[in-house]
């Protein structure tokens, strides 16, 4: 399992109740269930994807997070997790939304622009970045809506958002990966 | 050993109160079942069959002599596997495979019952279901299953009994037959009852059939089960055994032939009143009537762990109905799972063999029974 996975883990709370949007084969969602909390379910847009979930025994919906969030009830969850999907979205500040609205905390995970190796590589080869992170080229890259760190904690003060937890110091710089718990 | 004796059937003798207002009791369940149950009695799955379906899910149907209707699905070692398993499956009442339905004979008039059997809805043919799981001394079932019609009774029997089954798998259908749903019926009950030899359903007593009106009715049925894509990639506009058009009346097209093969051999196997009543069963379905029009109620107090699952070219109960049960079921916090599968072969793919769908419920039924034993 990826480090990512582990981190994230670690900021959940013992069988509390959650739901990881975009959950990908459910290999997180597999880990969670088998040391932290029993009580947690998927979405995942990806038929193949779903089914892999089907097979470990997990429950998950097939569904598109931009459309299908709006389902749950306010805080029906303790903790909704989107990992690294945030900038794939057409409108991420709805899902955004709906995520602090269904979720009492939500655990958001980016990929940071802001990184050093993508600023050297901007700055030395004045081509779009592509790193071990971001590996698709500008024309068939799934990110629509590429931020920094420092971008989202912009923009989670300016909405009131609470932000719980910073991965690193020097974190725009030096992480790859910005994970935040958030709170309206 | 006759044909009738094949059929096993339990003699229902508890009164059931039927939604139109009368009551039945002493009445025949005809069932079935596939593999053993176990000492825990914890390994049951009440499967429930579609509008033209009957006990006879697997092996041979020893009425028909042809495949069971779920053969792809259930037995050893499939998706339902009665290796592992203990499957029962009944006859709905209204039907033609043994148990109580309009071919009976009406005790007062010493004929069969005709039209004047009493209309039947999902909510009865669950009720009379339910004393199956009494008669094998089942306290909760591992899993209710079925697909169409086969899937409305999925609906309503956790919301009947919320506590009753540990999974229940509803497939391809609807919490509320539609508009386009009802359109469809009442098209083939109306070429029923244009055949001349219906007789206002008192046909048996004259020795007559309306298998013409019913043999339209399947083939209009029978469309609503495939796609437009697969119809097309399988028959396209190729001719029957013939090199050009015959400029007349005669299946010139293969689709043609198919749809006149498919209504005749259907007339064999089917009663024409059982098809008039089902649909109507069908029709009045609407889980939400009870609940003011708030699906989620009808699941309220409910422990059952539910997966959905639709195809992507059902255009008769399409995903989007399907959704609808999954949206309820999320608004009340319950414990749901959901995958549209992808398949050519129409609202029929559930029958047949669609390694997507059968893996997924074999993993779905493996993992869940894993929790519970």
């Amino acid at each position: 399992m990826k480090k990512e996975f582990y981190n994230i883990a670690k900021l959940i709370t013992k069988n509390s109740k959650i739901l990881d949007v975009g959950c990908g084969n459910g290999e997180l969602m597999k880990y969670i269930t088998e040391n932290i909390s029993k009580d947690i379910r998927g979405i995942e847009l990806s038929k193949l994807n779903v089914q892999k979930c089907v097979e470990k025994g997990l429950t998950v919906i097939e569904g598109n997070a931009e459309k299908d969030l709006k389902q749950f009830p306010d805080s029906s969850f303790d903790f909704v997790i989107l990992s690294q999907t945030l900038q794939a979205f057409l409108d991420p500040e709805n899902v955004l939304n709906e995520l602090l609205r269904i979720g009492k905390k939500a655990i958001v995970s980016i990929p940071n622009f802001g990184h050093w190796k993508v600023r050297l590589h901007l700055l030395l080869k004045g081509t779009m970045p592509v790193t071990e992170n971001l590996p698709n080229e500008w024309y068939n890259t799934p990110n629509l809506h590429m931020c920094t760190i420092k971008d989202f904690e912009n923009y989670c003060e300016q909405r009131n958002i609470k932000i719980n937890l910073k991965n690193l110091k020097f974190q725009n710089l030096f992480s790859e990966l910005g994970i935040f718990i958030l709170e309206k | 050993m006759s044909e009738k004796d094949k059929i096993k059937t339990l003699l229902v003798k508890k009164p059931l109160k039927l939604d139109c207002g009368q009551t039945i009791s002493d009445f025949p369940l005809a069932y079935e079942t596939y593999g053993k149950l176990n000492d825990k009695k914890n390994n049951a799955i009440l499967v429930f069959h579609a509008l033209t379906g009957d006990q006879f899910a697997s092996g041979i149907n020893p009425i028909t002599k042809k495949d069971g209707w779920w053969n792809y699905a259930l037995g050893p070692d499939k998706a339902i596997d009665t290796n592992k398993y203990f499957v029962i499956a009944a006859n709905v009442i209204g039907g033609c495979m043994g148990s109580f339905g309009p071919s009976d004979i009406n005790p007062e008039t010493k004929k069969p019952f005709g039209t004047n059997f009493p209309v039947i809805t999902i909510n009865d043919m669950v009720n009379a279901q339910y004393n199956l799981l009494e008669y094998f001394k089942i306290e909760k079932l591992f899993c209710v299953i079925g697909g169409s019609m086969g899937g409305m009774q999925v609906l309503q029997f956790v919301s009947n009994f919320p506590d009753k089954a540990h999974t229940a798998i509803p497939i391809a259908c609807t919490a509320s037959h539609s508009a386009q749903n009802i359109a469809l019926n009442e098209l083939g009950r109306q070429s029923i009852m244009a055949d001349r030899n219906w007789q206002d359903g008192f046909y048996e007593e004259q020795n007559k059939q309306p298998d013409k009106g019913l043999a339209v009715a399947r083939m209009a049925a029978h469309i609503t089960y495939l796609s437009k894509a697969g119809l097309q990639e399988k028959f396209g506009r190729k001719l029957q055994e013939r090199d050009d058009l015959k400029f007349s009346f005669d299946a010139d097209f293969q689709i043609e032939s198919y749809l006149r093969y498919q209504g005749s051999v259907f007339v064999d196997r089917f009663d024409a009143n059982s098809y008039l009543y089902i649909t109507r069963a069908m029709d009045y379905f609407d889980l939400t009537k009870k609940f003011g029009g708030n699906l989620s109620k009808a699941f309220e107090k409910s422990d059952t762990k539910f997966f959905v699952i639709s195809f992507t070219s059902d255009w008769l109960y399409p995903t989007s109905e399907n959704r609808e049960i999954v949206i309820a079921l999320n608004a009340i916090g319950k414990n749901v799972g959901f995958v549209e599968i992808t398949s050519d072969k129409g609202h029929d793919s559930f029958l047949l063999n669609v390694p997507d769908f059968l893996n997924t419920v074999k993993n779905f039924l493996n993992k869940s029974y894993e929790k519970i034993s």
